[in-house]
C-alpha cells in the first residue's frame, strides 16, 4: 500500500442519470511514477484526474491519494489538495491579481506564510520557470505559455506531492507548445508524482513511465511508452494512434 | 514561383486627424443627404426652442424676492428660491436652530467625498463614519450640549435625503452580498430564503414597504414598544434597495468562470477565501455599472419618503410652497432649483462610476 501513493479500486461515475463517466476504474500510481494519459475525447481522462483532488466526486469505489481515502469530508479533502497541484487546460489564473500575487495567494492565506518568504519563494519558482521578469505583470498582459508557465509555478509553490496536468499544451500556439512542455520535462526530471491528461505523444514519449489508454469511461489500455506507440494491444488504442500520428 | 526577400519595415505612429473643426464639420454633420436634414431638422427646433427658454429663464426672469414683481413678470420666478430656500434645504427644523443641520450636512457630504477617494481606503474610514454619523445624529437630534431636542419627524430636506441616501445604500451593500451569495449557496434552505427575499422585496413597490415600515410595523409591536420612523423607514429603503443590488451582484457572481473557483480550490482556499479573493473581486468589478445604477436610484428613491410624512428634498420644497399662498404659483422653479441638486449628487456619481470602473479594470489593460 505505502507504494502507491495513488489507489483507485473500482471507481464508478456518472454524470446525471445516465452518462457512465467512469466504469469500474482501478488503477495504482507509484510514488514518483509520471504518467500520460490519453483517450479520445468523452472518454473520461479529464474527469478521472479531476477526482484525484476532488474537483469531481465519485459514487461508487474507493479512492486513496498518499493515505487519505477521498469521502465527503471536507478535512480530507482539504487535506489532500494541499498535496495535489494542478494546472488546467485553459490556465485559470486570476487575472485581477499580479503573476506574484497568483503564486503568494496560497501561502499566505492557506499556509499562513509571512509575505515576505512568500514573495522569495514564488521569485524561486518563477526562476525556475523562467519568467521571474514578468512577476508584476497581469496575467492577460502574457502569451499562452507564459500564462501556462506561471501556472505550473503557482502550483509548484504549495510543494505538492502529486501534479496533476489537464491538457496543459491543448491551448496553446503551437510555438509555445515546446517552452511549457520543456518546463514540465524539468519538473519530471525531479521525482514529483504527474498524471498528465495530454496528445503531446513526443512528451510521453520523453517522459513517461507508462502510457494509460481511456475509451468509453474504461482503461483499455496500459503499457510503457515504447510498447504502446509501436505495439498497441487493443483495436481502438490502434486507431486513435493512426489518427493521432497518422498524418 | 521564387521566394521573396521581405525587408523588414520599421513600425512607424498612427497617423493623425489634423482636419479641423471644419472638416469635422462637414464630415459628421452634413455627410450626405440624410445627415444634412438631421442636423437642419434639429437645428430649427433647437431655434424654436432655446430662445424662449433663454427669455423665460434669463432674460425675463425676476430675481428679487419680491411675488408682486413675479406675477407681473412673463419670466420664471426665482425669487422664490431666495425666499424659501432655506425651508427647501431644511424643511421643517426649527429655524433659528438650521445652523445645526447646516453643519451636519457639510460633515456628511465631507464623508462621502473623502470615502470616494483611494486615499480613505484604510482601516480607520468604518471607525471615521461611526465618528462623523455620531456627530450628525448629535447635531440633528440636539438634547445635549445645550442644544435643543429636535424630534426626528421635525428633521427633513437634504440633510434627510443624504442620511436616508447614504446610509441605506452602505448598509444594503453587504446584505446585497450575503443575499447573493446565499442565492447560489448549495445548501437548499439559504438558498430559498435568500431567493424569497429577493422575490417578496421586488414584488411590492417600495411606497408599501415604506407603508409597512410606518404604519403597521407599530402595530404588530407590543404596547409601549415603539421605534423610531427615521429608523423604520431606513431599514424599509436598505432591505428594499439590497434586494435589487443582490440581483446585479449575482449577475456579476455568474460571469466569474467555474474555472476561477477550481483554481482556488485546488490551491487549498476556503469557501470564504475564494468568494473573498477570486470570486468577488471579479465579480464586482464587471457591475460597478449597474451597482451604480442602484445607489443612484436609491438616492432618488429616497423622495418616497414624503408618502410617510417625512419632507426631504423634495417633500420639503413642496411643503415650503404650498405653506405660502403668495409663492405657490411658482413651484416650477421649485422643482427646477431640487431638480439641479439631484443632478448634481446623481452625475457625480456617475462619473465616479466611471472613475472606479477604470481603476478596477486595471488588469485588463495591455
Amino acid at each position: 500500500m505505502s507504494e502507491h501513493i495513488i489507489t483507485f479500486d473500482k471507481v464508478n461515475k456518472w454524470y446525471g442519470n445516465s452518462f457512465h463517466v467512469l466504469r469500474d476504474i482501478d488503477l495504482q500510481v507509484k510514488t514518483g511514477e509520471r504518467i500520460v494519459v490519453c483517450g479520445p475525447s468523452g472518454s473520461g481522462k479529464s474527469t478521472l484526474i479531476r477526482c484525484i483532488n476532488r474537483l469531481e466526486e465519485h459514487q461508487q469505489g474507493h479512492l486513496w491519494v498518499d493515505g487519505v481515502e477521498l469521502t465527503d469530508d471536507v478535512k480530507a479533502i482539504d487535506d489532500v489538495r494541499k498535496k495535489v497541484g494542478m494546472v488546467f487546460q485553459q490556465f485559470n489564473l486570476f487575472p485581477h491579481l499580479t503573476v506574484l500575487e497568483n503564486l503568494t495567494l496560497s501561502p499566505m492565506w492557506v499556509g499562513k506564510m509571512p509575505k515576505k518568504e512568500a514573495e522569495e519563494k514564488a521569485m524561486e519558482q518563477l526562476k525556475r520557470v523562467r519568467i521571474a521578469e514578468q512577476a508584476g505583470k497581469y496575467p492577460l498582459q502574457l502569451s499562452g505559455g507564459q500564462q501556462q508557465r506561471v501556472a505550473i509555478a503557482r502550483a509548484l509553490c504549495l510543494k505538492p506531492k502529486i501534479m496533476l496536468f489537464d491538457e496543459p499544451t491543448s491551448a496553446l500556439d503551437p510555438e509555445m507548445i515546446k517552452e511549457v512542455l520543456d518546463v514540465m520535462i524539468e519538473m519530471a526530471s525531479q521525482g514529483i508524482t504527474m498524471l498528465c491528461v495530454t496528445h503531446e505523444m513526443g512528451f510521453a514519449k520523453a517522459v513517461a513511465d507508462r502510457v494509460i489508454f481511456m475509451d468509453q469511461g474504461q482503461i483499455v489500455e496500459q503499457n510503457n511508452p515504447h510498447d504502446f506507440f509501436n505495439n498497441p494491444q487493443s483495436e481502438r488504442s490502434r486507431d486513435f494512434l493512426s489518427k493521432i500520428l497518422g498524418h | 514561383m521564387s521566394a521573396q526577400i521581405i525587408q523588414p519595415i520599421a513600425p512607424r505612429p498612427a497617423p493623425v486627424k489634423s482636419d479641423g473643426m471644419v472638416a469635422w464639420i462637414r464630415a459628421n454633420l452634413f455627410g450626405d443627404l440624410g445627415t444634412t436634414l438631421g442636423t437642419l431638422t434639429i437645428g430649427a427646433i433647437l431655434l424654436w426652442i432655446v430662445p424662449s427658454l433663454v427669455q423665460w429663464l434669463f432674460v425675463n426672469a425676476v430675481w428679487v424676492k419680491n411675488y408682486e414683481a413675479c406675477h407681473a413678470a412673463a419670466g420664471a420666478c426665482w425669487g422664490v428660491i431666495g425666499e424659501k430656500y432655506r425651508i427647501i434645504i431644511f424643511g421643517r427644523f426649527p429655524f433659528d436652530e438650521q445652523a445645526r443641520p447646516l453643519v451636519a450636512t457639510v460633515l456628511l457630504m465631507g464623508l462621502l467625498v473623502l470615502s470616494c477617494m483611494r486615499l480613505a481606503w484604510k482601516p480607520w474610514l468604518p471607525a471615521l463614519w461611526v465618528v462623523v454619523l455620531g456627530i450628525f445624529f448629535t447635531l440633528m437630534r440636539g438634547g445635549v450640549f445645550g442644544l435643543s431636542y429636535v424630534e426626528t419627524s421635525l428633521w427633513g430636506g437634504l440633510p434627510l435625503t443624504l442620511l436616508l441616501a447614504s446610509l441605506s445604500m452602505t448598509m444594503a451593500f453587504p446584505i446585497a452580498l450575503l443575499i447573493a451569495l446565499g442565492r447560489r449557496s448549495h445548501l437548499p434552505a439559504i438558498r430559498s430564503l435568500c431567493t424569497v427575499y429577493v422575490e417578496l422585496i421586488r414584488g411590492v413597490p417600495l411606497i408599501s414597504v415604506l407603508f409597512m415600515a410606518s404604519f403597521m410595523f407599530p402595530l404588530l409591536m407590543p404596547h409601549g414598544f415603539n421605534i423610531d420612523v427615521l429608523i423604520r423607514v431606513l431599514a424599509g429603503i436598505t432591505l428594499f434597495a439590497a434586494a435589487y443590488m443582490a440581483e446585479v451582484i449575482r449577475g456579476g457572481l455568474q460571469a466569474v468562470p467555474k474555472g476561477q473557483i477550481e483554481a482556488a480550490a485546488t490551491l487549498g482556499l476556503s469557501y470564504w477565501q475564494t468568494q473573498r479573493k477570486i470570486v468577488l473581486p471579479q465579480a464586482l468589478a464587471m457591475v460597478v455599472p449597474g451597482i451604480m445604477n442602484n445607489f443612484i436610484s436609491t438616492f432618488k428613491d429616497t423622495s418616497l419618503v414624503t408618502i410617510v410624512s417625512m419632507y426631504e428634498l423634495t417633500g420639503s420644497m413642496g411643503m415650503a410652497l404650498n405653506s405660502d399662498a403668495n409663492w405657490r404659483p411658482y413651484k416650477i422653479e421649485g422643482y427646477l432649483f431640487i431638480a439641479l441638486i439631484y443632478f448634481i449628487f446623481c452625475f457625480s456619481m456617475s462619473r465616479y462610476s466611471r472613475w472606479i470602473e477604470k481603476q478596477v479594470n486595471k488588469s485588463k489593460q495591455r
